[in-house]
């Protein structure tokens, strides 16, 4: 073959592939904090027993966890334009990535949901407490802590998922290993280079996440 | 003087099955009532039915005066907000046969929530209510541990005075000690003896027939959906009127 790594052109840039990141982790972050507040009140309106509050919600997950997530961002950014909806590129990523996770995490904290034992609602409404107050000082705190294992790996996967916001050019971390892999011609080691970052990270995401799980682990 | 309680012609059905068929009943201040009678004889459903837990179709229940869930308006039978019910509910304690305690919060915590939600106590306030009522049940020491750290009749113990904490004017008691190991239950028998001793009015469900005999001034025999017989506990348990109430006690652990 007779190729020789050389990784110089890559630490040069290297600066640029660290900005990348970080412009992922928020994209992440923004997109995940969004979703889950999305994904919270569709998981209530999932497990309501009104259809005229379950249906929409339904219909809502299975467009769009049917949907690829790169045809959700090309259209975004692209279509909604035409329909008077036009957002910045990062905006419009986050927007998708907001709407994307919401269906995924609607689906875990559902499961959550239905793990709780209707005891304990009983005991809330027994006490006065009103069906709003015992969802947020009950039933989400819990059903949190029961989805926490899920939860980890839905957040890596989509921290992984802001990779795709290279393909509408925002300059997060796949976006910037393309540049530096055009500019340097240095294929292999850009790519392990971005690799790397996106291992490193998700192990960081994934270490942070079983911590909070230990912290909220329940005494026994 | 006015009754504490007041049901009306109480019917409550589940799609076709009717589980209370017409329940009347009435309680002073300060009345301990032990309803008992065979598994779907409908004590439960007539306990769920006076904090609202479950909705009824028929009749009228009042606490204190105040109609329970549902109000006419224009001749119609309409459920009432969802804020008066929670506010309703407040009327009333209730301990369940699970105990019920909220999981990620300590003893205290679970004491607390009702008060500072509820009656909008600030947390110094609720923590020494919830204190006071916890030195109450024996279990002061516990006050900072998880539900999973404690035994089932401590457990239940705390979902007592979480129930009582919140100054009902009626207690109702859903088998409390029917998912106790047997020498757990007496830890729990004792505080609901030292409540009644205390003049709480209280509503118990039991299978303990011993207990409802020693700690209630009245009786109720729930059969098939209505009440069987009623009366003191020495008539009702030494002279039962009804075969059915014989029979019933002849297989309890009375007999």
């Amino acid at each position: 073959m007779g190729y020789t790594l050389n990784f110089a052109a890559v630490w040069r840039s290297f600066d640029l592939l660290l900005e990348g990141l970080a412009l992922s982790l928020a994209l992440a972050v923004g997109a995940i904090l969004i979703g889950a507040v999305i994904g919270l009140v569709i998981a209530f309106c999932l497990i309501s027993r009104n259809g005229f509050i379950k249906r929409p919600a339904g219909v809502y997950v299975t467009i769009i966890r049917n949907t690829p997530i790169l045809v959700l961002v090309l259209f975004t950014y692209f279509a909604l334009p035409q329909l008077g909806f036009r957002l910045g590129k990062i905006e419009s990523f986050v927007f998708t990535l907001a709407l994307y996770s919401g269906a995924y995490l609607a689906e875990v904290f559902r499961a959550g949901l239905l793990s709780i034992p209707g005891g304990l609602r009983e005991a809330g409404l027994a006490i006065g407490l009103t069906e709003m107050q015992i969802r947020t000082s009950i039933i989400a705190p819990l059903m949190f802590r029961n989805v926490l294992p899920s939860l980890s790996s839905t957040i890596i996967s989509l921290f992984k998922d802001t990779s795709l916001a290279a393909a509408i050019a925002v300059p997060e971390l796949t976006f910037e290993a393309r540049k530096i892999n055009v500019e340097t011609f240095r294929v292999i080691e850009t790519w392990i280079v971005a690799s790397c970052l996106y291992v490193f990270t998700c192990s960081i995401l994934a270490a942070l996440m079983r911590q909070v799980e230990r912290r909220l682990s329940l005494p026994r | 003087m006015s009754n504490l309680l007041e049901i009306r012609d109480l019917h409550k059905s589940y799609g076709d099955v009717e589980v209370l068929k017409g329940v009347d009943c009435t309680m002073s201040q300060g009345d301990v009532i032990s309803i008992i009678g065979s598994s779907g004889s409908g004590k439960t459903t007539m306990l769920r039915c006076i904090n609202m837990l479950e909705e009824f179709q028929g009749g009228t229940i009042s606490i204190d005066g105040q109609e329970i869930g549902y109000e006419l308006v224009g001749g119609q039978r309409r459920r009432k907000s969802e804020k008066e019910i929670a506010r309703q509910r407040a009327l009333t304690g209730m301990a369940f046969q699970q105990f019920n305690l909220f999981p990620h919060m300590t003893a205290a915590r679970n004491i607390m929530l009702g008060l500072m939600k509820v009656k909008k106590l600030n947390k110094e306030e609720a923590r020494s209510i919830a204190e006071k009522w916890l030195d109450r049940v024996g279990l002061r020491s516990r006050a900072d541990h998880f539900p999973g750290q404690l035994s089932g009749g401590q457990q239940q113990r705390v979902a007592i005075a979480r129930a009582i904490a919140m100054n009902p004017k009626l207690m109702l008691f859903d088998e409390v000690t029917s998912a106790l190991d047997p020498e757990l239950v007496n830890e729990v028998l004792q505080v609901i003896k030292t409540l009644a001793q205390d003049g709480m009015s209280m509503l118990l469900v039991t299978h303990e027939m011993r207990f409802a005999y020693e700690v209630s001034n009245r009786v109720i025999f729930m059969n098939q959906g209505r009440i069987g017989e009623e009366g003191n506990p020495k008539e009702m348990f030494h002279k039962p009127k009804s075969e059915r109430l014989a029979e019933f006690l002849k297989t309890s652990s009375f007999g």
